[in-house]
């Protein structure tokens, strides 16, 4: 097992991508994800590994450069982050119907306007339906970790899809915590090199990500589909095999001191860690409650949703994103759409908190446990915002 | 747990006092957080940075609002920002000063435990700059015994190199300068 050190969030994030024997990378700065993008020029200009780092100008050409380098059989890593990403958008879903491994990651900030370069996950939310296996990490050692796996996942004969670990700008990327990491040969066991289903090369000449009329798109989107949905259980393995190799568990959905609660909590990403002790706390006081966690957002883990939250009479799930002018947040319309056909389903509350860095500390998540007392539900209600 | 909160004026590197600290309670086995006030950096601003330190797992993503410790880097400072607000009952107020603990004490009409050093003093005369977070450092772990001298060492040499040394000895004349104001 590797040595304990301290190091910075969004370093580290980068240390374990070195790990991963990349072939490219284009990253163009933003903040919070800055520190990600200057370490990996770092690694890459002092020579740390065989790796090009291509300084593109914007975030479309980082993703463009790297459909293009991973159609050529290369290990591709790119990481960006809230306008970053949007400005990706575009690209996205052609990565992924072209079936490229291409991994990110993106550094959680909110979207503008107004400007704002604090954390929420309404970057994110956008790209949803882009195709991509999205995971969220909860602290440093989970960014560590996932970016790793993120590699072994997506470049699966099964799946053949990008992926994208979500890691909160700032509450993570620039926290100094302590973190373990896999040596370099544990990795190399762990991470093989990639073996291209197909490639672009001169004395081969194929075409990739061609144009599709009405007699073959359909199908397309199927088969890109399906193998996103077949994902989740190369995502159970990969966690199986990591966990046997470095010790460390992971599961698509996480809970916490769930089983006998009659009311959970459902997070995503860093706030899961607050959470966690205010559940602690009110545990101490008696009240029977639990905190459920999604890892992989896509990926929609549905059945392991539905066994997590069997037998609670409440559930809150907590969005840091509206989709605005929609039912609500984005994981509670998902959450309450998968739970229609129930015949014994919890109530559902939808909070939508912690947007633009608005900070949530233990007590403002027992306020939002104290919800559930209410007698009458909105669809939705924002938590701690002024009229 | 024991949460430190830090104020500077950005630029003077209270971030490297906090990962200084963080670093040097993980290495020592602790487990321990260190980051800034999250946002844009701003030169010679108010700046705040913090750490947290436990025997166990830190479990908490929030900001410091009611710290166990606060530290003043800049003299001019004190009563511009409101250094004391949130410091819990039986907590600590650390500040560089050339005036008196009692002057201090005064000023902030403020009644808990109060260390003052002249760490602007003791770093020009260490290291040429009246650059004070190295040695703070020295103030804060003899306020608080959170951690050894020599813990600071490795991630100081780490971090300074070849100066490594001036900011240890700026450190340890803080360590050793400190005076603690009388009971209010």
């Amino acid at each position: 097992m590797g040595k304990r050190v301290g190091m910075e969030v969004a370093i580290a994030a980068a240390e374990a991508v070195a790990l991963c024997n990349i072939d490219v990378a284009a990253v163009y700065p933003i903040t919070p994800q800055s520190h990600i993008a200057e370490h990996m020029a770092d690694i890459i200009h002092d020579g740390r590994i065989d790796a090009e780092f291509i300084t593109v100008e914007s975030e479309h050409s980082a993703i463009s450069a790297l459909a293009g380098a991973s159609a050529a059989g290369a290990r591709a890593y790119t990481a960006t982050s809230s306008q970053g990403l949007m400005l990706m958008h575009e690209i996205l879903p052609i990565v992924s119907a072209m079936r490229l491994p291409v991994c990110m990651a993106n550094a959680n900030r909110a979207v503008s306007g107004p400007l704002n370069i604090w954390n929420d996950h309404t970057d994110i939310m956008p790209q949803r339906d882009s195709g991509w296996i999205c995971l969220f990490t909860e602290n440093g050692q989970e960014a560590i970790d996932l970016s790793i796996m993120s590699f072994k996942i997506a470049e699966d004969p099964e799946v053949m899809l990008p992926c994208v670990v979500n890691i909160d700008g700032f509450q993570l990327t620039h926290m100094i915590e302590p973190l373990e990491f896999p040596s370099q040969a544990e990795v190399a066991k762990f991470l093989p090199p990639r073996k291209p289903f197909a490639q672009l090369h001169p004395d081969n000449p194929i075409s990739m990500g061609c144009f599709a009329m009405p007699d073959t798109y359909a199908e397309t989107v199927k088969a890109k589909e399906e193998a996103l949905r077949g994902s989740k259980k190369v995502v159970t393995r990969v966690f199986a095999e990591w966990a046997k190799r470095f010790g460390r568990k992971y599961n698509v959905v996480e809970t916490y001191r769930a089983k006998d609660a009659d009311t959970l909590m459902l997070t995503m990403g860093s706030m899961g860690e607050t959470a966690a002790t205010a559940v602690d706390e009110m545990r101490k006081a008696g009240r029977k409650v639990g905190l459920v966690k999604l890892r992989l957002w896509r990926p929609f883990p549905v059945e392991e949703i539905k066994a997590a939250v069997a037998g609670c009479k409440t559930l809150i799930v907590m969005d840091r994103a509206i989709s605005t002018g929609g039912a609500g947040g984005p994981v509670a319309t998902d959450v309450k759409s998968i739970l229609y056909g129930e015949k014994k389903r919890p109530r559902i509350l939808n909070v939508i908190a912690g947007l633009g860095g608005r900070d949530l500390t233990v007590g403002d998540f027992v306020n939002m446990f104290d919800l559930a007392k209410k007698k009458k539900d909105e669809p939705f209600e924002f938590y701690g915002v002024r009229e | 747990m024991i949460e430190i909160r830090w104020h500077g004026r950005g630029g003077q590197g209270a971030v490297t006092s906090v990962e200084m600290i963080a670093l040097a309670a993980i290495e020592a086995g602790k487990y321990a957080q260190g980051f800034p006030a999250f946002g844009p950096e701003r030169r010679g601003a108010p700046v705040m940075a913090f750490n947290r330190i436990s025997d166990k797992p830190i479990k908490i993503r929030s900001g410091i609002y009611q710290p166990d410790v606060v530290v003043v880097l800049d003299p001019s400072l004190v009563g511009l920002v409101p250094v004391t607000d949130g410091l819990k009952p039986g907590g600590i107020l650390i500040i560089n000063t050339s005036k008196s603990p009692e002057e201090i004490r005064k000023k902030l009409n403020y009644k808990g435990k109060l260390f003052t050093v002249d760490a602007t003093r003791i770093a020009r005369e260490e290291l040429g700059v009246p650059i004070t977070n190295t040695t703070m450092l020295g103030a804060v772990l003899k306020a608080t015994g959170v951690l050894g001298l020599t813990s600071l060492k490795s991630p100081l040499e780490h971090r300074f190199g070849r100066v490594a040394s001036k900011n240890m000895s700026a450190m340890k004349r803080a360590f050793n300068e400190l005076k603690i104001a009388k009971a209010a």
